[in-house]
């Protein structure tokens, strides 16, 4: 295959992740791993570097409107930046010592744990009692738009929400994803913030994660521009692309379609890292 | 206006340029990457891609930032396509160094020892030589 082919199907395949990804709210790193370690016969390190690029990308990209909106919480994502980027730098440390099967079928299980959080059932948890005397002390507490209206939220169980962030973070860096399921879910389930509010403050942070992560890997050679530069504009476009389109579109049941074929993904991936052994 | 107003409305403005930053940075990774990507295709879209099954690392030259910019210099294609790596990766970090700013311009110390400790951690990872 020449360099030209070669760069045009990755940038293909790349767009197509980055669209499916913002679709079905994802993100483009869950696609573009198996993508590039199951399709190109990329080595999972050169596949984790390129996908942080990409993830940086995106969740930047994205962050800027929803700022912009004031629907993220600015001082909640910086506290929790604190969790997430030491998680990614221990990530970038267990990264060396663990061998790529390992990896791999971690990935595998990872990929499960997103395909089912994203069919999963979403309540709204709006606390209005302040409970936690830690939130109000690093003034957690906020509000956020909704339908013209501002709406007060309180955050609960501040220290178990930062444990779980370092957990996220070193997946990250780990795993070369975003790992938006996991913050989601401590947000979500643990500290009990809107999921509106949730899913943005998660994506605020995936940006300063994955650049935690990927400031060692580009130290340790896993970022190659030739590889980096098809993945990262081709996820781009692609996801500019899937967020216009979500726009007004009932996405259900391209999420149940996507998260079914993400698992049968995830199987592949975890026989293939047990069977490497 | 009383103090919890004047900070949402410094919050708000904040918010704002903090969109416009990581939007612009994006966009001019991009610009950088897909140009320096261009360039390579051109010069080398016909050879043969090597493989990259078996992990060797990237040679010294793309590794830090001196030695991408020492490859723009040159007008080295893959540099380049580097150099926007490099500006993407610089983007969230720049993010943080604003907010550092912009809580300090609040008077909100709390959170400027917060940002601080962020910018640390990945100034750590950035700089240090462990785990090869």
């Amino acid at each position: 295959m020449t360099v030209l082919l070669f760069t045009l199907v990755l940038l293909a395949g790349a767009v197509l992740a980055g669209f499916l990804g913002s679709l079905t709210g994802l993100g483009g790193a869950v696609i573009l791993i198996p993508l590039l370690t199951l399709v190109f016969k990329v080595d999972i390190h050169y596949a984790i570097g390129t996908s942080l690029i990409a993830v940086i990308g995106t969740s930047s990209g994205a962050a800027a409107a929803y700022v912009k909106e004031g629907i993220t919480n600015i001082r909640l994502g910086m506290f929790l930046e604190i969790a997430t980027t030491a998680g990614a730098v221990l990530g970038s440390f267990l990264i060396v010592y663990t061998p790529a099967n390992i990896i791999t079928v971690v990935f595998g299980f990872v990929l499960i744990f997103s395909a089912v959080m994203t069919v999963r059932k979403k309540t709204l948890h709006i606390e209005t009692e302040e409970k936690s005397k830690l939130a109000a002390t690093l003034r957690l507490n906020s509000s956020y738009p909704d339908k013209g209206e501002q709406i007060d939220y309180k955050i609960m169980h501040v220290p178990a929400g930062f444990l779980m962030m370092i957990g996220a973070g070193a997946l990250s860096s780990l795993l070369g994803i975003g790992a938006g399921a996991f913050k989601v879910l401590a947000m979500d389930n643990v500290m009990r913030i809107p999921f509106k509010v949730s899913t943005t403050t998660s994506n605020f942070m995936i940006g300063v994660t994955a650049a935690a992560g990927t400031a060692a890997y580009l130290h340790r050679g896993y970022i190659d521009p030739v590889l980096t530069f098809p993945v990262v504009v081709g996820v781009l476009m692609g996801s500019i692309f899937g967020s216009r389109v979500l726009i007004g579109s009932d996405t259900k049941k391209l999420r149940v379609v996507f998260s079914v074929l993400i698992s049968i993904i995830a199987i592949e991936m975890i026989y293939k890292g047990l069977k490497g052994h | 206006m009383d103090q919890k107003s004047i900070r949402a409305g410094q919050d708000k403005d904040m918010e704002q340029v903090m969109g416009s930053l990581l939007r612009y940075g994006v966009i001019l990774a991009a610009i950088v990457a897909s140009a320096g990507g261009i360039m390579y295709l051109v010069l080398h879209g016909g050879n043969l891609q090597p493989s990259y099954a078996i992990f060797n690392g990237e040679p010294e030259q793309y590794k830090s930032l001196s030695g991408v910019l020492q490859g723009v210099k040159a007008w080295d294609s893959s540099s380049i396509m580097q150099l926007g790596v490099l500006l993407l990766i610089a983007t969230p970090i720049v993010r943080i160094l604003f907010s550092i700013l912009s809580f300090i311009r609040e008077k909100d110390y709390l959170y400027v020892i917060i940002s601080t400790i962020v910018i640390l951690i990945i100034g750590f990872s950035l700089f240090n030589g462990l785990g090869g």
